[in-house]
């Protein structure tokens, strides 16, 4: 998984030992750091885990393993607008596959990519439970039922401008 | 809840909430003040009612009336016509899709009438970030009664004579798993609620969860009554927002309430719950990777032995049972268990939850008794085929389950059942498919997810998955032959045989239910190069009918890489090496002249 280079600056440093201190600086409390460090800085960069490593005293690699091993955790940051596309059985069945191929085509990224203007990024998740409105796509925590292929364009221009 | 006269209940399930029952709750409270009578008529945001398809649903109580499909702007009329003038508005009502004719309550429509609601008694029914009306219906009642009247050894014997059997897929019984987590001596044990809920299409878990949390937190004190614990753990995935609230609030009343703590109920008894978040992988709806990852690290599976009974987490005996197994608990302790063990077929009691979805008319979450029939679930709950469509298979068990026919359609469902048929109960995902669908390109969506979400740690799944998704990648490009599909079920066989865990040992069930129930629609991609389905996009084509094509451009505009060509008012072409096979085409002509070949 590549990763960007990224400077941490003092405070956002205090901020990492202060989540770990939260959890007494335990290890087998990892994953509940991790959780508390991406809600606040969005992902979780190499850098950062070299410091949760020397605050729990583990190994980087531990915790790069258990960074990389859950899909929830994520390397990169996110766009402006995190487009997130539920590919679920029941999505599915019903074509999210091609709402998928359309998002990837307008936006000329790929999963797991952030656009270069850093507003856009596509992500799939499997089902949100709303499988009655499938197939179903996420834009930040608002919820869009029943899309189409055709209704990605309408989609994109609400966040066109902002 | 005396003091209202009438109660309006608003869907709050994630469903709905999508499509807006937030705004809803907001404008009835409005309207309810302008009109003065906030102190007669109670909104409620409550847990989903299970009919997702018709949402947002607001129900109307007591009289039981059941609005489908309702807007922030239908608020107004509501009141004004139903509570001020005790009128019901109509066009808000369900429609009986057979004679067209309304439907004024719940109590009459074919979603609800075959079924029998104990794991979700109080969802839709309760306001669940309130413990008041948890305990108004019979709530944290069971845990009294163990606590004054029953040894724990009484319990468990109550919950192994109620043949309850595992819901979270295994289909273990419940009673003697805890027995065995009884009886190992140890200074700690856990309680462990499994809400990973990994199915990708199920909804059930996530449902009670947000519905009726207190079911959970009352289940769970009981098991450690039983078995000598004082610590629970509930593992749930940081993707339920909503759920991971609830349960919070949840918690929070229970020992402000001396329901949990260090005296619960003044009997001494010590117990309390703690929130654990997945991050996101499937394996960890395993046991044995679920409690590796509460311990904070990867969630890779372990053998067994040792069980999580003898070792769990931290070492210690461990007792993890899933969401729905524990809301059936508090009603098996209050009603006895031989009311429960007389629900079901003989070897598999109680009623199961299923999340229905796919091309079914009624999307949504029910409650039927074991041994209720698939037809019955698909056909009179579920509504039929959407779209009028033929029925082709449903596919049960998830990512571990199989793919069922026309011919299973009267088999009566339960554990023994499903797996002779070819397939499993799993945690209750039932995803309906119709004609539309194609079997093939169906068990290559699961391998896809099993290659994902194998954690990498055993070589049969890490590496045989995966040759197993190119395999059937191949033939859904037209360019595998014959010998493919025994290479295919011989794998199958071995990465079953051999795999570390339940992933492994099941990920092939989807191929080979599916060859053994599609043989011919395998045998199409290979050796006519056709998808029967229409869905294989390698193996479609687009063309113009030349008779049909009045040059009018039409498709031409809506392509989205501009592979059609054409003059006005002449045949076009659709050039076959830009075509992406998106279908806009096809949708915008008004002639017939572009088909699918
Ligand atoms: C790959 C895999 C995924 C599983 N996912 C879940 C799950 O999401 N939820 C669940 O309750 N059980 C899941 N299980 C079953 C659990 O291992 C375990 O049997 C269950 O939580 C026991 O609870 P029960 O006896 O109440 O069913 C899974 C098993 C396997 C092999
Ligand atoms: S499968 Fe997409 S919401 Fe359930």
């Amino acid at each position: 998984m590549s990763s960007i280079k990224v400077k941490l600056k003092e405070q956002d440093l205090n901020k990492i030992k202060e989540i770990c201190k939260s959890f007494n600086n335990e290890e087998g409390e990892l994953i509940n750091v991790l959780h508390k460090t991406q809600e606040h800085f969005g992902y979780l960069p190499a850098e950062i885990q070299e410091v949760v490593a020397q605050e729990l005293n583990m190994s980087v690699a531990k915790v790069y393993g258990v960074v990389t091993f859950y899909s929830f955790f994520t390397m990169l940051p996110k766009g402006k607008f995190p487009i997130s596309i539920c590919t679920g059985t029941a999505c599915y069945v019903r074509g999210a596959d091609n709402v998928l191929q359309e998002f990837k085509r307008q936006l000329g990224i790929e999963v797991g990519e952030t656009s270069e203007d850093g507003k856009y990024s596509l992500s799939c998740l499997r089902c949100v439970g709303a499988c009655g409105l499938a197939p179903v796509v996420l834009v930040g925590d608002k919820t869009y039922g029943r899309v189409s292929a055709e209704g990605v364009k309408e989609i994109l221009a609400e966040y066109q401008d902002k | 809840m005396t003091k209202y006269k009438m109660y309006l209940l608003v869907c709050g399930g994630t469903g709905c909430r999508a499509s807006a029952s937030d705004s809803i709750v907001e404008n009835l409270k409005q309207e309810l003040e302008t009109k003065g009578l906030q102190d007669e008529v109670q909104v409620l945001m409550t847990g989903c009612f299970g009919f997702c398809e018709k949402g947002p649903i607001v129900k109307v109580q007591p009289d039981n009336t059941f609005y489908t499909q309702v807007k922030p702007e239908d608020c107004a009329e509501i009141i004004e016509e139903h509570i001020v003038k005790g009128r019901k508005v109509n066009r808000l009502l369900y429609e009986d899709p057979e004679n067209k004719k309304h439907i004024e309550d719940s109590k009459h429509m074919n979603f609800y009438k075959k079924q029998i609601r104990i794991a979700l008694r109080n969802c839709g029914f309760i306001d669940p970030e309130n413990v008041d009306e948890y305990i108004a219906r019979d709530g944290y009642s069971a845990l009294g009664k163990c606590l004054s009247e029953l040894t724990p050894k009484d319990v468990v014997d109550q919950i192994k004579e109620s043949g309850l059997r595992g819901r979270g897929g295994g289909g273990f019984p419940t009673g003697l798993k805890w027995e065995i987590a009884a009886k190992n001596e140890a200074d700690q044990k856990y309680v462990v609620c499994n809400a990973d809920e990994g199915d990708p299409g199920a909804f059930m878990d996530r449902s009670i969860l947000e519905g009726d949390p207190h079911a959970v937190l009352e289940a769970m004190a009981i098991c450690g009554y039983s078995m000598g614990a004082t610590k629970g753990l509930i593992y749930i995935r940081a993707e339920y927002p909503l759920a991971i609230k609830r349960l919070k609030i949840a918690l929070e009343q229970a020992r402000e309430y001396g329901l949990l703590g260090t005296d619960i109920l003044g009997t001494g008894f010590e117990f309390d719950i703690e929130i654990r978040y997945g991050a996101g992988a499937f394996v960890c709806g395993e046991e044995t990777s679920l409690i590796h990852s509460m311990e904070g690290l990867r969630g890779e599976p372990t053998i067994k032995p040792p069980y999580p009974a003898e070792k769990g987490y931290l070492g210690k005996p461990t007792n993890v049972n899933n969401v729905e197994t524990y809301a059936n608990i508090t009603a098996i302790i209050n009603k006895g268990a031989n009311w429960f063990n007389k629900i079901g077929t003989e070897k598999s009691k109680g009623t199961k939850v299923f999340a229905l979805a796919g091309k079914i008319n009624n999307v949504g979450l029910i409650e039927v008794p074991m041994g209720t029939t698939l037809r019955e679930v698909i056909f009179e709950i579920g509504g039929g085929i959407k779209d009028g469509k033929k029925f082709k298979a449903v596919q049960t068990g998830g990512p571990s389950g199989g793919c069922l026919t026309e011919k299973h359609l009267d088999t009566p469902i339960d554990f023994d059942n499903l797996l002779a048929a070819g397939s499993m109960m799993g945690s209750g995902g039932m995803i309906v498919m119709d004609e539309d669908n194609c079997m093939v390109a169906t068990a290559k969506f699961y391998l896809d997810f099993t290659v994902e979400e194998s954690c990498g740690k055993c070589s049969p799944c890490r590496i045989g998955n995966k040759r197993l998704y190119e395999l059937l990648d191949r033939i859904t490009q037209g360019k595998a032959e014959m010998e493919d599909l025994q290479r295919l079920r011989n794998m199958c066989y071995v990465i079953k045989d051999t795999s570390l865990c339940g992933l492994g040992q099941t990920s092939p069930n989807p191929i080979l239910s599916t060859l053994d129930n599609f043989w011919d629609e395998y045998v199409a991609h290979i050796t006519d190069h056709k998808c029967p389905a229409g869905q294989c996009k390698d193996l479609m084509k687009y063309e113009v009918v030349e008779e049909n094509c009045v040059g009018c451009t039409a498709c031409a505009r809506v392509c989205p890489v501009g592979a059609i060509s054409g003059d006005k008012k002449q045949t076009h072409y659709i050039d076959p090496a830009i075509c992406i096979k998106c279908g806009a085409c096809e949708e915008r002509c008004k002639f017939d002249a572009i088909i699918v070949k």
